[in-house]
Parts: structure tokens; sequence; C-alpha cells
């Protein structure tokens, strides 16, 4: 897609692959929604793409409380436009350390699907009548590597990442033929606060730079031939694709 | 004399919705469904949309000459002034015109919003106070940019109707397609026209463009104010609009506005003989002896004497006729008002 002038909303932007996302949209031209849950970490995001002269604007919302995904598209409208570009990056891994599914309360299970399953359904149900009707969109999910293998202390983010790369397959054949499209990412291991969060005995040596895999997330949204809606990528396995 | 009995709620199925067919060409009407657009239009015939999402304009606070609400009227100027009604203390349960009037504001008031949670409050001042009616302001608010916008929905809630049963959220007051937020109330007639329905009948052939228009408030209490409704309002016709409206005219399809807010645009926009793209703001008024140039009829909703809204359908077809279809859309329990029933209003 062209990125030059379009409106683009980011979820989860605050820190790691968003905020790398956000700086690299907006550096290629987009007008760029920065949406997070904390103001303290997300207007200093903003703040330093728009000190590199480009445009983003900071939203504060919470994509798992229902009440505040239509406030967060009219605002973010208001200031960019029908929005061409919808990045769901947000996600939590619910309750830290993580734990077996045998240890995982019911409560802490729903939360999860309802910031990362829930959340991004009822955003993008929000968004898509307008990209339906101007014929083209692109919505893109950040899915996981847990979305296909069952890793032990993953299983409630991985069951919302499975149902993630789900919802947007059946958005995708929904939507065939509309001028919209639908793109799951896996960007693969990255140096970022959830990672820490989820493995903080890692070698941080040998995880990628969110900022890198912004930019070959970016070119992959930017190639001349697309790839087809509602397929699901591997960024890791892609070392040549962009 | 009888009315419409309104709806009390937003429907949930709303291809199931009903629809009252009125064809001006034979002078008859009939019972159908919104679903059955997909058979009463035809390739080439192109429905126009207007994508303005509503503002939460529905603004509760104080002045330090007395309680009052304030709703926009409208986008902000250039400048950033906010156009906006006021009205005394009260709650949406009591009808517009029954409202206390506002105390009477002056040049530098300042109104403290009301706001949930801990943030502090959204504040505006009075910039300027109209020589129609007192009730009439421009404000300027503290704040601007995403600040301004995420306090305004936070504040904010839309202009609420008090025959509904319960107060109305937000995404109620959205179309399916809506974009950016400049309408002060809902343009309602798209609400029925949901994402399946508009692909099925874009598979067929009937072309879909949008506008932006930016309705204003349908009432505002006030007679004298109301008198002079509609306020011109801005409209935004893209590119795409006009060529859209150039194809199907050139291949013997109809334009068919959705709602009296496309009408309104791009009949307003039509001049020197063309439609005009770009931003047109529009005080044109439509009624019996108008003489539309662009829309050949109109889906909308159910507008009986009395309202302006049944003075602009009569540009589309004679009264005698909207006057039997309403009186039968009224025996047939068909429901009016802004979540109510639909009709088509289109010549052969």
């Amino acid at each position: 897609m062209q990125l030059k002038g379009s409106a683009a909303l980011v979820t989860g932007a605050s820190r790691g692959l968003g905020a790398a996302l956000a700086a690299e949209l907006a550096r290629r031209g987009a007008r760029v929604v920065a949406v997070a849950r904390e103001a303290g970490t997300l207007e200093p995001v903003v703040a330093r793409i728009r000190e590199a002269g480009f445009e983003a604007h900071a939203l504060v919302a919470d994509q798992g409380d229902k009440d505040a995904v239509y406030p967060l598209v009219g605002a973010a409208t208001a200031l960019v436009g029908p929005i061409d570009l919808l990045v769901l990056n947000a996600s939590t891994l619910g309750p830290l350390p993580l734990r077996d599914l045998a240890d995982t309360e019911c409560e802490d299970f729903a939360s999860v699907l309802e910031v990362n399953l829930l959340g991004p359904f009822r955003l993008t149900k929000a968004i898509v009548g307008s990209m339906v009707v101007r014929g083209s969109g692109l919505v893109v999910g950040l899915s996981s590597d847990a979305a296909v293998n069952g890793y032990p202390g993953w299983g409630a983010y991985g069951v919302s990442k499975a149902g993630l790369d789900h919802l947007f397959r059946t958005w995708a054949a929904e939507l065939e033929g509309s001028g919209v499209r639908f793109l799951s990412i896996d960007p693969g291991e990255m140096d970022t606060r959830m990672h820490s969060d989820a493995m903080p005995e890692a070698d941080r040596s040998l995880l990628a730079d969110p900022a890198q895999v912004a930019a070959r997330m970016v070119r992959i949204l930017e190639a001349a031939v697309p790839p087809p809606s509602g397929s699901r990528l591997e960024l890791p396995g892609l070392e040549s694709a962009a | 004399m009888n009315s419409l009995a309104p709806a009390v709620w937003p429907a949930e199925d709303r291809a199931l919705a009903r629809l009252l067919v009125v064809n001006p060409t034979r002078g008859t009407f009939r019972d159908a469904l919104v679903s059955d657009l997909e058979s009463l239009l035809r390739p080439h015939d192109l429905l126009v949309l207007n994508d303005a999402a509503t503002l939460p304009g529905s603004l509760v606070g104080w002045s330090p000459r007395g309680p009052l609400e304030a709703r926009l009227a409208g986008p902000p100027s250039d400048e950033g002034l906010w156009p906006a009604v006021l009205f005394g203390a009260g709650s949406w349960r009591e009808r517009t015109e029954d409202r206390r009037p506002p105390p009477r504001l002056e040049i530098a008031d300042r109104i403290q919003l009301e706001a949930p949670g801990p943030e502090s409050g959204l504040a505006a001042e009075v910039v300027s106070v109209s020589s129609l009616s007192p009730r009439l302001v421009e404000l300027r608010f503290d704040r601007e940019g995403a600040r301004l916008w995420r306090a305004l929905f936070r504040v904010g809630r839309p202009v609420q109707y008090s025959y509904l049963r319960a107060p109305l959220p937000l995404w109620h007051v959205q179309t399916a397609f809506a974009g950016r937020p400049l309408a002060a109330e809902m343009p309602s007639a798209g609400r029925v026209l949901r994402v399946p329905l508009l692909r099925a009948l874009r598979k067929k052939g009937v072309a879909i463009a949008t506008v932006t228009h930016a309705a204003g408030l349908s009432s505002t209490g006030d007679p004298a104010l109301d008198a002079a409704l509609p306020l011109p309002e801005l409209s935004l016709i893209p590119e795409t609009a006009v060529a859209a409206v150039d194809e199907a005219k050139g291949r013997g399809g109809r334009v068919v506005a959705v709602g009296t807010t496309v009408v309104r645009a791009l009949e307003g926009a039509f001049r020197e003989g063309r439609l005009r793209p770009g931003a047109n703001r529009t005080d044109l008024r439509i009624g019996p002896g108008f003489r539309p140039r662009v829309v050949a009829g109109l889906l909308t909703g159910l507008h009986e004497p009395g309202e302006s809204h049944y003075e602009l359908l009569q540009a589309f077809a004679p009264r005698p006729l909207l006057e039997s279809a309403i009186a039968y859309a009224r025996d047939g329990g068909y429901l009016g008002h802004e979540f109510g029933d639909s009709s088509l209003i289109l010549a052969e």
C-alpha cells in the first residue's frame, strides 16, 4: 500500500514493536495515531516522532474496554481522517510470571482474550465498514509462534493469538474482493519488555531489534505485490522476502 | 392529527427493517424490506452515502450564570471555533422544546464541563453570541488536537432523544461506514445499510460513493432559531463522488441519496451546470418546486407533514402521493423518528 498521506492507527504504541512501527510508518509518510493505555509512556514516543518532523498523535485507550472503542475510532478519525491502515499490535501476556493452564484463573484467561482477541475484533468492526465503502484498507494483526505451538505457560496468550489468526482468516474470506486486506504477521522473538516479562532469563543478544523488525514489516506492507489477504507471515522465516 | 409511532430503540436486525417504496413515476407505493434494495436498485444506479460520524456533541456543565447543556451544532471553523446551541439544565427525558432556556451567556464567559474520572475537565469560552438567538454561540475549548478530541469523547455523549427508552451510547449513533465525526446528529438514513448489504449491492452492479456532510441539529428549542434551520452546513464532496455521479448518469443510472443530508450536499454543490468537488458550505433549502439536478430519489426515514424533511420530499414526489403513503404507513404500523423504518422515494 501507499503509506504517504495514508491514515494509520497503531495499538500498543508506547513501547517495543508498536512504538517502532508508529515511528517507521510516520517516517514513511503515514499520518499516525498511536494508541496505548498509559499517557506517560505513549506521549514521549509521539513527541519523538513529531520532533523528527513527522505526523503522530497520541490517544490513550484500553482496547480491552468495549466502551473505549468508538471514542478511540472517532477521535482518531477526527485527527487523521478515515483509517487506511489498522495495526493491531497491543496485547497482554496476562499475569506474570507466566503460568500453566492448571494454575490460570478463569478471570485472567478471560481478560487476556478481552484484550488480545475481542479488542481487535471490536476495533476492526468499527473501522472496516469505512474501508469497504472506500474500496481499500489494510488490517495487520501481530501474531506469535505461540499461536501455532502449545508452549507450557503460554496457554491464554497462545489461544488468544490462534484466535486472532483465525479471526483474520475469516474477515479475509468474508471481505474477499472488497479491496480490504488482512494480514497476520508473526514478528519473531524481539528484545522487548514483553519478551523479558515472559522470559527474563533469555539472552538478549539473540533477540531481534524491534526497530529493524518494524522496518522489515513496513517494507512488506509497501511491497508492490502484497501478500494475499488472509495470509499469515512468519517474519523470521522470510529472510529474503523484503 | 395521528402521527407515526416512534421507534423507541435501535433495532438490531436492520436488513429486516421495513421499507415503504414510493414510486412517483406511477404514483404508487408498496411494502418492502430494506434487504429488498437489492432488487429495487439496478446496475449503474449510484447510492451516495453520508459518511460523517456523529459527534459526542452533548456537553453538560456550569457557567458563572448557571448550569447548562451545550450541544455542538457542527464541526469547528478553521479558527477552531465550535458552533453550539445552549440549553438550560435538564434531563434527556425532556423534549428539546420543553427544556428550560439556558442562562444568557456573554462573550468571554467560561463553561466548565462535567467530566467523569480523575482527569481535569474540559472547559470552553464563549467567543461570540449569534444575533439570531442568544442560544447560538461559538465556543473555543481550552485545548486542541489529540488532547481536545480525547476530552470531547470522554466528556460528551451523543445528542439524546426523549422518546427513546434509555440513553443512547455512542455506537448506536454511528453508521457502519462512518468516517470523520462531523455530524451534530446521526445521519440516520444510512443506519440500515450494513456491510453485507452494501457488498451485495456492489456485486449486483450498483455503485456506492460517499460524501461527508456535517448534518446540524434537528431542533434547538427556540422557535426563532428553529425557523432558521438548517443553518449553513459543511459538505466535503470527493472527486470520486463526482466521477461516480458522472458515470452513473452517463450509463443511465439513477443517483440515489441516502438521507436528506446527501440531497442537500449534492444539490448544494451543483453549480454552473455540474457537481463541484471539494469543501462547500450550503444553506440550500429544498422543498416543493425545487428541481433536483443531481439526485433522482432518496432512501430516508418516514417523514410527516410539519417536518422540514417532509418539505424536501416534495421535490421528489407530489404531496398527494406522499400524504397517501404516510397515511398508509401510519395505519400499517410503520415506525417513525431517528431509529424508525425507511422509505425509498425513487422514480423509475
